[in-house]
């Protein structure tokens, strides 16, 4: 499958990860996040921007309980604790919003 | 006749985590086994195991700083090694002889730190330089070693 955007055609996987991260952008995140049913808001945003930072600087996206410590750490508790992290992306945040993002399929199991 | 169970069974004990260390012995790119090994260590710290890494004879090189792989076409996957310490993986054991083999010091190795969660939040140093001796008494006290 793959993301068809203004008239680009962005290649991704069988489940919806892109191939190439560098051809990323915000307008496609707001495509992708609509084939998972999700509207983006700020919140999701800054869980999206986080991982895209994150990605950026250690060339592996986090499992969750990495995600949630982290996040602890540079939002504050009330917006790190695994509900708070379902409701944004129910389907899971760590694949959920990593898709968003652009980032491959986190290893592990989450 | 047995009496009738009254309260539900109990749920099954927790296993105690096992002490795993990753040998890695061969150089970062050229073959997968660096990049396979980095892979299973995220998988297994998820798991909450205690988990250690090892690195000898070319090994070392996995660690050093100013990793460039553009002309190779693979991923540097190096910055990973940084990203450790969010996994509770603070033990980087570094064979001395290995280095000095290679003509390579500490300063060629890039910093990786943790935060002690006992300590206050200190960061501290994940690479510990050990002698080969030390290495074979680390080995020595694990319950699972895993060669790559």
């Amino acid at each position: 499958m793959g993301y068809m955007l203004n008239g680009t055609d962005f290649e991704a996987d069988e489940e919806g990860y892109l191939t190439d991260l560098s051809v990323w952008n915000p307008d496609l995140a707001l495509l992708i996040a609509q084939s998972e049913d999700l509207e983006m808001n700020d919140e999701r945003w800054e869980v999206v921007n986080f991982l895209r930072s994150y990605y950026d600087e250690y060339q592996v996206a986090p499992a969750i309980r990495v995600l949630t410590k982290a996040l602890a750490k540079t939002m504050g508790p009330d917006k790190s604790s695994n509900e708070y992290l379902y409701t944004l992306f129910p389907y899971g945040p760590a694949k959920q919003a990593c898709k968003i993002a652009g980032l491959p399929k986190p290893t592990g199991c989450v | 006749m047995a009496e009738p169970a009254k309260s539900p069974p109990a749920p099954p004990a927790k296993s105690t985590p096992k002490k795993f260390l990753y040998v890695n012995r061969r150089a970062p790119y050229g073959t997968i086994y660096a990049l396979e090994s980095l892979e299973v260590v995220l998988i297994g710290a998820a798991f909450d195991q205690h988990v250690a890494l090892a690195f000898i004879d070319d090994g070392v090189f996995q660690l050093t700083k100013g990793q460039d792989t553009k002309s190779l076409g693979v991923k540097n996957f190096s910055p990973t090694f940084r990203a450790l310490g969010d996994y509770g993986v603070t033990k980087f054991y570094v064979e001395k002889e290995s280095m000095q083999e290679r003509g390579l010091t500490l300063d060629d190795l890039q910093a990786v730190t943790y935060e002690d969660e006992n300590d206050g939040f200190k960061e501290k140093p994940s690479i510990q330089v050990v002698s080969r001796s030390e290495m074979g008494a680390i080995m020595q006290q694990q319950d699972v070693l895993l060669n790559f």
